[in-house]
């Protein structure tokens, strides 16, 4: 059963090009992330399928309507949350859940149900006015009035921005719990590591699907082995790296740098014996498993790298 | 004070109070010239009251703290002289150019004439921002944007620098190249203080300051932190420390 079918669709802002030819499917029932930077069109996307934007070409369904024609069917069935908080600021909690209801002809009492979970730990705040809400307290009320006409599918635009690691962990933890309720939620986000949390994923940059698949499938297929190096002058090391004729990519990575070798059936020893003359104090060498991250990067540096291959 | 010769920052018993609310509680640490130095806590746990502290933006209620030498509470003026700043909400101005930002900043940190022009040529071209020179800033896309306000956070050469949340929403490869800058920086001996709400790029630090309601709770490299905590990421060392936090960031 597809709850939401992307074809083909394109849209531009002037010169600029947000989405091109962009196709994909979610399944009911799916937790599915857009996983991508600023201005890779997460938003524009989301926006076309909450029907409050028209694609310059292609087409999308919502459960098999179409979000230009038969919008007002769509907008009943969907909740969304847009990324720039939007509730009425001078408003209470109380009062913009109130509000939502309204709009969608229905009452907070009759689906309290819904949202239970979520606004018992708002309710302490329930006459806290919205502007004066913490951060995470925002996102879990935009949460709450998103969900309060019981729609079948959720939109998130980026819901977990801005918002400290604790509470975009409680923040997932809630996801989950609507996606055991059978909602299917589509959740766009900058952050790599809330990647793994997903069902499946696509990976966008500048408008074109990367990749798409399960997060555990897109970590599969990295190419070759990847290694993590580190030593006590660790710009040094990058620097040093770079400039290996052997060394593919080479990028900083918290503590370590990620390393990967041209030779892919390269292993430990020959990496060892690349960085080793340099005589770094503290050199330490690791093969290790990709991240969501690393997959993204080089799928990034593909075109580069391929171009250097033929060249 | 002397004998801090080589700690960019000292804080002791730092405190600034609100009525009854103490949002930043006692806080020592020393940071060291050349050291890239990670300010963490969760929303409400007292990073930007104390970091405007440090910038000399605003007085604490009690304790003592230098910043490049200069005392927190007589020597505001020579402080903020010093320092650079740099966060995502502000940093550069969109409605004038790259040039115009970068002469903008050097004139107001009392950079001579010609060597804002000096430098700023070499900027533009390390940045490869040649052809942007004269655009808007608000056209350029948000990682050069990051790129180019951290350099002009550091164009007058200041011993330490400040990041309040630099590089929320960009790309991995972009927020890799922005890291490389801070490295250079960091490597030819400016001291980086920086918050971030990425876990991941607390691991970038030299050392890491965990911040919870007021206090601090843990003051480490990112390594030892993750041993004493028997934690596989910062992640997970963050949330240890902050979910026990009694200041929900209501």
């Amino acid at each position: 059963m597809i709850a939401v079918e992307v074809d083909e669709l394109e849209k531009r802002y002037g010169d600029s090009v947000a989405l091109k030819k962009i196709s994909f499917e979610v399944n009911r029932g799916e937790l599915f992330g857009l996983i991508g930077p600023d201005g890779a069109g997460k938003t524009t996307l989301l926006r076309i399928l909450a029907t409050l934007l028209l694609a310059d070409k292609g087409r999308a369904t919502i459960h098999g309507y179409d979000t230009v024609r038969e919008y007002r069917t769509i907008r009943n069935l969907v909740g969304y949350m847009p990324g720039r908080f939007s509730l009425y600021q001078d408003l209470t909690v109380e009062e913009n859940l109130r509000f939502f209801a309204t709009l969608f002809g229905t009452t907070v009492e009759e689906n309290y149900g819904q949202i239970k979970d979520i606004y018992d730990q708002l309710s302490p705040f329930k006459r806290r006015r919205a502007g004066k809400l913490s951060g995470g307290m925002k996102q879990k009320l935009a949460l709450c009035c998103a969900l309060i006409h019981k729609p079948e599918i959720l939109f998130l635009d980026e819901p977990t921005s801005g918002v400290d690691a604790v509470s975009r962990k409680e923040f997932w933890g809630i996801l989950h719990r609507l996606k055991r309720q059978g909602i299917t939620i589509l959740v766009s986000t900058p952050y790599m590591d809330e990647a793994m949390r997903c069902d499946r994923i696509v990976l966008i940059q500048n408008g074109i699907i990367l990749s798409i698949d399960s997060p555990a499938e897109i970590l599969q297929r990295y190419p070759g082995p990847l290694f993590a190096v580190k030593a006590d002058d660790i710009y040094g090391l990058l620097k040093f790296a770079r400039e290996l004729e052997p060394v593919e990519l080479s990028h900083a990575f918290g503590e370590y740098l990620h390393i990967t070798l041209k030779d892919k059936r390269a292993g430990l020893e020959q990496l060892h014996v690349l960085l080793e003359e340099c005589r770094f104090p503290g050199l330490e060498i690791r093969r290790i498993n990709p991240t969501i991250e690393d997959c993204f990067i080089r799928l990034m540096s593909e075109p580069e790298l391929n171009g250097n291959r033929n060249g | 004070m002397g004998t801090e010769m080589d700690k960019v920052i000292v804080c002791r018993n730092l405190t600034k109070q609100y009525g009854n609310f103490k949002a930043v509680d006692s806080i020592n640490f020393e940071v060291n010239a050349g050291e890239i130095f990670g300010f963490l806590g969760a929303n409400g746990a007292g990073k930007t009251t104390a970091m405007r502290v440090l910038c000399g933006l605003s007085y604490p209620t009690s304790g003592e703290a230098w910043v490049a030498g200069f005392n927190v509470y007589h020597q505001q003026e020579q402080i903020k002289k010093h320092i650079g700043y740099m966060s995502q909400k502000f940093s550069l101005y969109e409605n004038l150019t790259v040039w115009e930002n970068i002469q903008f900043y050097g004139g107001i940190y009392g950079v001579p004439h010609a060597e804002i022009r000096k430098r700023g040529r070499e900027l533009i071209v390390s940045l490869g921002l040649e052809k942007e020179m004269k655009k808007l800033v608000g056209e350029l896309p948000l990682g050069w944007k990051q790129k180019l306000a951290f350099s002009v956070a550091i164009f007058h050469q200041p011993r330490i620098v400040f990041l309040d949340e630099p590089t929320g929403g960009v790309d991995p490869l972009t927020r890799r190249q922005f890291w490389e800058l801070i490295y250079e920086a960091a490597a030819g001996g400016i001291t980086v203080f920086v918050t971030t709400h990425y876990m991941d790029e607390a691991e970038y630090c030299n050392r890491i300051c965990v911040l919870v309601d007021g206090r601090v709770e843990a003051l480490d490299t990112p390594s030892k932190l993750k041993s004493i905590f028997n934690a596989s990421s910062m992640e997970e060392v963050f949330y240890q420390l902050a979910r026990g936090a009694k200041r929900k960031s209501d």
